[in-house]
């Protein structure tokens, strides 16, 4: 069993805290992202994992053994890095059998091994080939292959995708899925783009400013974000969050947004945000749920807005409009058959069903 | 491209047309081949000077005729040369002092470079600092109390260290190591870190991930660095001229100057031929190997 | 389950000292120190060493048995020739640097102009002078200066000229040891401004053109500004090495006439090694030391600056 857990793991440099103290725990075969804006810990923590970077405070267990005062080679780890750093005086087939040549496997087992791995990632032709000669993404090919011959317990990304372009990206990040499928090893990914992690991940870390946000599998994270970050990071365009107020109407609740616009809060939301009537809140809604008559997918309570585009992008099959609401750049997206012009006023629906409250000072989603 | 030319009025301070551009540029062009060939003349006119006198006879050298000229062509002063017993040693002794300075050079200056430039420990900074200071220290600034050392650890020692060729291969290494590492440390710097932390992670110690990945991929910088540490040795005048008198125990450039050089009477064919046999070691390599050469000029200006 | 740790929970205090961690990176100190251990060891015992030992015997006698204090110096400020071998070091550094500057750069850019492909090969019959050995060019220059069959005064001679005593009259002499100085160093100049002048990006040069700037305005704002810190260091190299050369002016005048071409080298040499006065030999070498801290200070200083740059 090769999971992965981490135990109040803190880096310090000098003076600089970069990971603050994070508990996760990864199961066997599991496949994990870690996500979050540059400088937010999450290299940090994989580069600890790997053993690349000292642990400062906490532990991290592999398999249920303590590994902070393991060298690299002996946790029996695979990673594959950014910039692929495949050894460029060796061709594709020495690079992948360079781990188990030091660790003097018979030339059969290589053989062997190296075939297969060739085999799963289709670089059977290039097996005898420098690095120089290959395009990005058969580096990266390469790279993951020389993480799958060493059979590790463990794999470890390190933002494998950001050096390619967007096509061969997307075409990679389905690579890594199907890789992942055919040899189930426990994997921890790091990478900025959301998208990956959503798409990737059984379960997504969103981490920021060196601390753990949120962690749950992807849906969860886009429907019931924990935090304002978690709520604002995950999806795209960004959830739209206006400054607001919530007050007491008889029996109602109205979320009285600055710029003067009032929602009502669902009648089975008001139980869940009694107490936060009178203080400082944010309004938050992804802009599909912000959209035209045409663009509306389900029931439930609603809510009229109007909204004047500053901008209009024709994506195909949506539209995309931004205006301003209460002060705020709002994004909305509408059906493809709108035709919103700048300028001229429209009506939106509101989706109030997925709306969230967010508190103003500790950040949480109420 | 020809209406182009005809619309844009000459000198009316916009893009100048395509026509005039290359017509411009061709005499660029023509100018820098006429200047080039001008300096190369400049440049290359001692050597070929040399050249010619070696071909020449003392008879023919001594008479008022043309000097840039060989009217009688002669290898005479080759076959004489190469027969001589001392010039040969000369030559043994510049080779073994040279062979041997290469080799402790790379075998000290690489590991400390290696070191330097990936495992951070305490001082290392400084260190590389202080390294490249000491390639700054010129041999005219050191050779007179590098002379009395030795001198007094003979005395201590017994061990005659003055007048043998063989006390040079410790001399030299002051010149050779520092800017050798200071090169390889920006060789070494220039591969990504996380060649090393993939080598790391595929089970290399230090040691291994050294020899088989950093000396591999820093090969060129190897080359340049070894090619400058035979310049340096085989052309160091300075240090010979102190520590060695006895003519079985002289290097090549203060063998010829000093051996050949005989009172007044200046043997100039047989000079410039000992001169040329002696710029033909560096010459060839050169010739062979310029690009390693010309990377190791300019690489020891930059840091990292 | 969301999991979430609330951003306000309070990082738990240190544990203590990991002592194995500290182990590890102790461990890797120590092979690190290792490796550095030889020329840690080099540079002490040829450089360090010698460097101080050097100052110790310029306060001795010339016998060496004696503790004469700062009397070998003061002798020395009392020589007319010491101030005059002061005058020529930085005459001769000074003037073959600006001289191998200008001419570097002059041809650094007819080589820049011509096409990548020929390049190679004129750069590289360029770059000869600087890779024969010195003691062995200012051979062929001393001979092409001889007094009775310089092959120059027999062009002069053609020309109906009189014959320049190349080496036999102070001035000329020292103009002589300049020129070979130059020719011997020019190339390297003309390499490193060749490299300068490859890494400036075309599109500077494009955008200049757009802007209107003339072939002078782009040398002036573009080429120069670019190549600054490189001409700085290479001029920096060039004026340690000429300020302590030793072999031209050894081989091409040995000082003469009336030591009117020693400098510090040379002049060292022959009262230190030839004349057997070690300490008043290792005292004239030591007045090297102050120029030459200048000069390193400020190379170091470039060369740092550079390197953060790139």
């Amino acid at each position: 069993m090769a999971d992965v857990s981490l135990n109040k793991l803190v880096k310090r440099y000098d003076e600089v805290e970069a990971v603050r103290g994070i508990d996760l725990a990864i199961e066997d075969q599991e496949f994990v992202v870690l996500v979050g804006p540059s400088g937010c810990g999450k290299s940090t923590t994989l580069r600890m994992i790997a053993g690349l970077e000292d642990i400062s405070d906490g532990d991290i267990r592999i398999g249920g053994d303590v590994v902070n005062d393991v060298p690299p080679r002996d946790r029996d780890i695979a990673m594959v890095f950014q910039n692929y750093a495949l050894y460029p005086h060796m061709t594709v087939a020495e690079n992948m059998s360079f781990g188990l040549r030091l660790k003097r496997f018979p030339k059969e087992e290589i053989r062997k091994r190296v075939d297969e791995a060739a085999r799963i990632l289709n670089i059977g032709e290039l097996l005898d080939r420098k690095p120089r000669q290959l395009s990005g993404g058969q580096r990266q090919r390469v790279a993951m292959g020389r993480a799958i011959v060493r059979d590790p317990q463990v794999f470890l990304f390190d933002e494998p995708l950001s050096n390619l372009d967007a096509k061969l990206r997307v075409q990679m990040r389905t690579e890594i899925k199907r890789v992942h499928q055919m040899v189930p090893v426990t994997t921890v990914y790091v990478t900025h783009d959301q998208v990956e992690a959503m798409t990737l991940a059984d379960r997504v870390v969103v981490m920021n400013g060196g601390r753990i946000e949120q962690v749950g599998p992807p849906d969860e994270l886009y429907h019931s974000p924990a935090t304002r970050f978690v709520a604002a990071f995950i999806g795209s365009p960004a959830m739209n969050v206006v400054p607001c107020r919530l007050e007491a109407e008889g029996e109602e609740l109205m979320v009285r947004l600055d710029g003067g616009v009032s929602v009502p809060v669902p009648a089975e939301r008001r139980a869940r945000y009694g107490d936060a009537v009178g203080r400082k809140l944010f309004f938050g809604l992804r802009p599909e749920h912000l959209t035209d008559e045409g663009g509306r997918r389900n029931g439930g309570p609603t809510a009229r807005i109007e909204a004047t585009p500053d901008v209009v992008e024709v994506m195909g099959m949506e539209t995309l409009i931004f205006f301003t609401l209460g002060g705020h750049e709002a994004a909305a997206r509408l059906d493809s058959g709108a035709r919103p012009r700048v300028g001229e006023s429209i009506p939106l629906v509101a989706d109030l069903g997925h709306m969230h409250l967010i508190d103003a000072e500790s950040e949480f989603v109420l | 491209m020809v209406v182009a030319s005809q619309d844009a009025p000459a000198g009316a301070g916009i893009n100048p047309s395509h026509g005039s551009m290359s017509r411009e540029r061709r005499w660029a062009l023509r100018w820098s081949y006429v200047c080039l060939a001008l300096f190369a003349v400049i440049f290359l006119m001692p050597p070929i000077y040399m050249l010619i006198t070696s071909l020449k006879t003392s008879a023919e050298i001594s008479t008022a005729a043309n000097p840039w000229w060989v009217f009688d062509p002669t290898l005479g002063n080759y076959a004489e040369l190469l027969s001589q017993q001392q010039f040969l040693i000369f030559f043994r002794n510049s080779v073994l002092v040279t062979v041997i300075v290469v080799c402790v050079t790379m075998l000290i200056a690489v590991p400390a470079a290696f070191a330097l430039s990936r495992m951070k420990f305490w001082g290392s900074t400084s260190l590389a600092t202080g390294v490249f200071l000491t390639y700054l220290v010129p041999e005219t600034l050191l050779f007179i109390p590098l002379f009395k050392i030795f001198a007094e650890l003979q005395g201590l020692t017994g061990i005659s260290f003055i007048n043998n060729w063989w006390t040079l291969i410790f001399i030299y290494p002051t010149l050779t190591v520092p800017f050798c590492t200071w090169i390889m440390i920006g060789y070494f710097a220039s591969i990504p870190k996380e060649l090393d932390e993939a080598a790391l992670i595929d089970g290399a110690t230090w040691m291994q991930t050294l020899r088989l990945v950093f000396l591999p991929v820093a090969l060129p910088g190897l080359i340049a660095a070894g090619i400058f540490a035979f310049t340096v040795s085989w052309a160091q005048f300075l240090y010979p001229m102190v520590f060695t008198t006895s003519a079985d125990q002289l290097v090549l450039p203060v063998g010829i100057v000093t051996t050949l050089i005989k009172g007044d009477v200046f043997n100039w064919g047989q000079i410039m031929t000992g001169a040329l046999l002696t710029a033909a070691p560096p010459l060839i390599l050169y010739a062979f190997l310029m690009d390693y050469y010309i990377a190791g000029l300019t690489s020891g200006a930059t840091k990292g | 389950m969301t999991h979430t740790l609330p951003p306000t929970v309070a990082v738990k205090p240190p544990k203590g000292a990991r002592t194995s961690l500290r182990a590890t990176t102790r461990r890797k100190s120590t092979v690190a120190f290792l490796m550095t251990l030889p020329l840690i060891l080099l540079v002490a015992t040829l450089v360090l060493y010698p460097a101080i030992y050097g100052m110790y015997l310029a306060t001795l006698n010339k016998s060496m048995e004696r503790f004469v204090g700062f009397g070998n110096f003061t002798f020395l400020f009392k020589r007319e020739t010491f101030w005059m071998v002061v005058w020529q070091t930085c005459l001769f550094a000074g003037t073959a640097v600006i001289f191998k500057a200008i001419i570097g750069f002059v041809v650094a850019h007819f080589v820049h102009n011509i096409p990548n492909k020929k390049q190679r090969v004129w750069r590289g019959v360029l770059l000869v002078p600087w890779v024969i050995p010195p003691a062995m060019s200012t051979l062929a220059w001393l001979w092409l200066f001889d007094p009775s069959y310089s092959a120059f005064n027999w062009i002069i001679a053609q020309w109906g000229g009189d014959p320049i005593p190349w080496t036999g009259d102070a001035d000329w002499a020292r103009f002589s040891v300049i020129l070979v100085n130059v020719w011997i160093g020019a190339p390297f100049f003309m390499i490193m401004y060749l490299a300068a002048l490859k890494s400036v990006p075309d599109q500077l040069y494009e955008a200049a053109l757009i802007d209107g700037a003339n072939w002078w305005q782009r040398i002036w704002y573009i080429t120069l500004p670019m190549m600054r810190n490189i001409i700085a260091i290479t001029a920096l190299f060039s004026l340690i090495v000429t300020f302590a050369n030793f072999d031209i002016v050894r081989i091409l005048t040995a000082g003469g006439p009336l030591d009117r071409t020693h400098i510090f080298g040379t002049w060292a040499f022959s009262r230190g090694i030839e004349s057997g006065d070690i300490p008043l030999g290792a005292a004239i070498s030591l007045f090297m030391m102050p120029f030459l801290a200048v000069l390193a200070v400020f190379i170091l200083r470039d060369v740092m600056k550079r390197g953060t740059q790139v």
